[in-house]
């Protein structure tokens, strides 16, 4: 009894954050657009019986995803979203392995005060720092004002509302989530696995390719994904520090929801996303089975 | 055939493969080697033997080019090799927690050194195959580390390291991580690939027995200094300090005062009322000089009766019985107190044990049996 209530707790909590939810969209993604409050129709009225019911479900259909194949800006946009985040995950990779190896390779001592700098911008309002970041980063900011002040440049950069500042943000933002998995398979790495293919005639850079970068390597997986699943989808960042010019899924379904005040349409886009993304999930998950599988 | 036994630490013209020359290593304000000279001969099987902190893994570190001497020089066949960093070594080394590579196989862990040097693909299988073969490894290749036993596991460590056919083997407490049983079946084992190979191993370890079952002669280490060098059967019976003799095997240490008695022999006056104890030396004492006479448990006889025709005589009482199954140590309390450790093997079974607690009983011992000690 109590271990059907203890197993009975996380698939109640599934069910009603996350399932519920999404059919709720998934219904909606099948309606027609309305000038209504609910905005769109048909809605279920249970007071008509089994009639009522049977109306109901022979006005949905998937017109909103036919829609969704005749206008490119949609198709455009998820490949845009793709390769913007496969872009920055890559970008992510190149800025965190380094801090993460030298994380790893510091003094135990200073191991903890290490993590805790790079959690610490969490504890501050993600829409704030993307803020902090248009000041960094617009004509007359910082990044800009010491640049021209050192000579290197002459005219300001214009970064913000560029791809650029896109990128910055979502390297900046993302970082520790692809610092921590990368940081956790180093750390239990045993150090002498380098010294013994130091021994067996690697140089430092050979031992680092062949042995350091295969036993890091679930970490790196693990990482990558973390990043680009929430990037795919990501709204605030393109929204905030990219100009019109850049193109994300987030900010079409935004735009789709609060400006066109289009939910079906919105909540089509919000499901084929929620598809493109199960194929990394899935990947993921497949990655953390074969490592816990490896390490038991 | 004692003309092939292999001694050339005795042979003057015998130019040693390692040469230890006056070497110092200090870690900031800590001196882990102390101004330490040595030389290991080619195929010889060495052992630094040690309490941890004594510094024989540093020792061990520098030949493989992890550390390199803050004074003085190393040198392997006649080169110095300070200079050269471990993957330019034609050393290699057994880890102590084996460092296999996790994510290879047994196979390729052995072929990774191999696949460093550029060798033909060819000569490269045939090489990992022949060392698979001498761990008897074989039907284990395709396996990762993780999915083979401890045993397993070292045997692999000890063919990786072996495939590049190095001059000098280290090997970190090799068999640290085994249990006991497979520990003395890897022993011979170990001896027996030494021998196969005809590499020079030099081994670490803290294990006394397991150095003198392997080495051909053995180090005694402590706070980066060797205290003494020699086979382990003169190691045994012929320490030369009392540390050596109390750190290998049991020992009865007792204080007195040496007096000459004739030539190489001296008289011990250890205790007021007690006759004198009779040892011979080699060693000089002046009239009157401490010394410490160092007598290994199974040279003393333990007797219910006085023996008639023995040299040194005590009487004491048991005071305490260590039954080992095919040993008993008898702890035997003397008159002023001292407790004298006597060790029988046990050819009766133990019901028909001659000597219980608090029993009175003698010791007795020859005259060679003791080693006399200065310090």
């Amino acid at each position: 009894m109590r271990r059907a209530v203890l197993i009975a707790i996380p698939y109640v909590w599934l069910l009603a954050l996350f399932l519920v939810p999404f059919f709720i969209v998934l219904k909606i993604s099948l309606s027609d657009t309305a000038l209504a409050i609910p905005p769109y129709t048909p809605t279920l009225d249970l007071s008509a019986g089994w009639a009522g019911i049977k109306d109901f479900f022979s006005q949905l259909d998937l017109e909103n995803y036919v829609w969704l194949t005749e206008d490119d800006l949609y198709w455009k946009a998820y490949l845009s979203s793709v390769k913007i985040a496969l872009i920055s995950t890559f970008f992510t990779l190149l800025v965190g392995y380094p801090i993460a190896y030298g994380m790893a390779r510091a003094p135990q001592e200073w191991r903890p005060t290490l993590m805790m700098l790079v959690i610490l911008p969490f504890w501050t309002s993600f829409l704030i720092r993307v803020y902090a970041w248009m000041g960094i980063l617009s004509n007359e900011g910082y990044l800009n004002q010491i640049l021209l002040w050192t000579g290197i440049i002459s005219t300001p950069l214009t970064i913000l509302n560029t791809s650029t500042a896109v990128y910055i943000g979502i390297v900046y933002t993302y970082l520790p989530f692809m610092i921590l998995p990368i940081y956790s398979a180093l750390e239990r790495m045993d150090g002498s696995l380098i010294e013994a293919a130091e021994d067996l005639g690697c140089s430092r850079l050979q031992a680092f390719w062949l042995v350091t970068i295969p036993l890091s390597k679930p970490g790196i997986i693990a990482g990558c994904f973390l990043v680009m699943i929430p990037v795919i989808g990501e709204f605030v960042i393109p929204s905030l520090l990219g100009g019109s010019g850049t193109l994300m899924i987030g900010k079409v379904l935004w735009e789709e929801f609060f400006s066109n005040r289009d939910w079906p349409v919105a909540s089509a886009v919000a499901i084929v996303l929620l598809l493109i993304l199960v194929i990394p999930i899935v990947l993921f998950q497949r990655n953390q089975q074969k490592q816990a599988e490896a390490e038991g | 055939m004692n003309t092939d036994v292999f001694t050339p630490w005795d042979d003057p013209q015998a130019k040693p493969l390692i040469q230890f020359q006056n070497v110092t290593k200090r870690f900031g304000e800590f001196t882990a080697i102390d101004n330490l000279s040595l030389g290991i001969f080619e195929r010889e099987f060495f052992a630094l033997l040690g309490p941890s902190g004594c510094g024989k893994t540093t020792m061990m570190r520098m030949l493989a080019g992890f550390e390199t001497p803050t004074e003085g020089h190393i040198l392997l066949g006649g080169q110095d090799i300070d200079p050269i960093p471990p993957n330019k070594r034609a050393v290699n080394m057994m880890f102590q927690s084996y460092a296999l590579f996790p994510h290879l196989s047994v196979w390729e862990n052995i072929a990774f050194g191999l696949r460093r040097d550029n060798i033909p693909k060819h000569d490269l299988e045939d090489r990992v195959e022949e060392m698979l073969r001498l761990t008897r490894l074989e039907q284990f290749a395709r396996r990762k580390p993780h999915q083979i036993s401890g045993g397993q596991r070292q045997r692999v460590a000890l063919a990786r390291s072996l495939a590049k056919a190095p001059k000098l083997l280290l090997l970190d407490e090799p068999l640290g991580a085994l249990d006991k049983k497979l520990r003395q079946d890897t022993q011979f084992e170990l001896m027996d690939i030494q021998e196969k190979t005809g590499t020079t191993f030099v081994i670490v370890t803290h294990d006394q027995e397991e150095a003198m079952t392997v080495a051909s002669r053995v180090a005694v280490m402590d706070q980066g200094q060797l205290m003494q060098v020699a086979t382990p059967d003169r190691i045994y019976e012929n320490p030369a300090s009392i540390y050596v003799a109390d750190f290998i095997g049991d020992v009865n240490i007792i204080e007195g005062r040496a007096t000459s008695s004739g030539e190489d022999a001296y008289q011990v006056d250890w205790a007021e009322g007690q006759a004198p104890l009779t040892a011979s030396s080699s060693t000089g004492f002046a009239n009157g000089q401490s010394c410490h006479l160092a007598i290994r448990p199974e040279k003393v006889t333990i007797s219910a009766e006085r023996p008639a025709d023995a040299v040194n005589v005590v009487q004491g009482k048991v005071h305490d019985i260590a039954y080992l199954g095919n040993l008993s140590t008898y702890h035997v309390e003397l008159a002023n107190g001292t407790i004298i450790k006597a060790q029988t093997a046990n050819t009766r079974r133990i019901s028909r044990r001659s000597f219980t607690w608090e029993d009175s009983v003698w010791l007795s011992w020859t005259a060679t049996a003791a080693v006399l000690l200065a310090n």
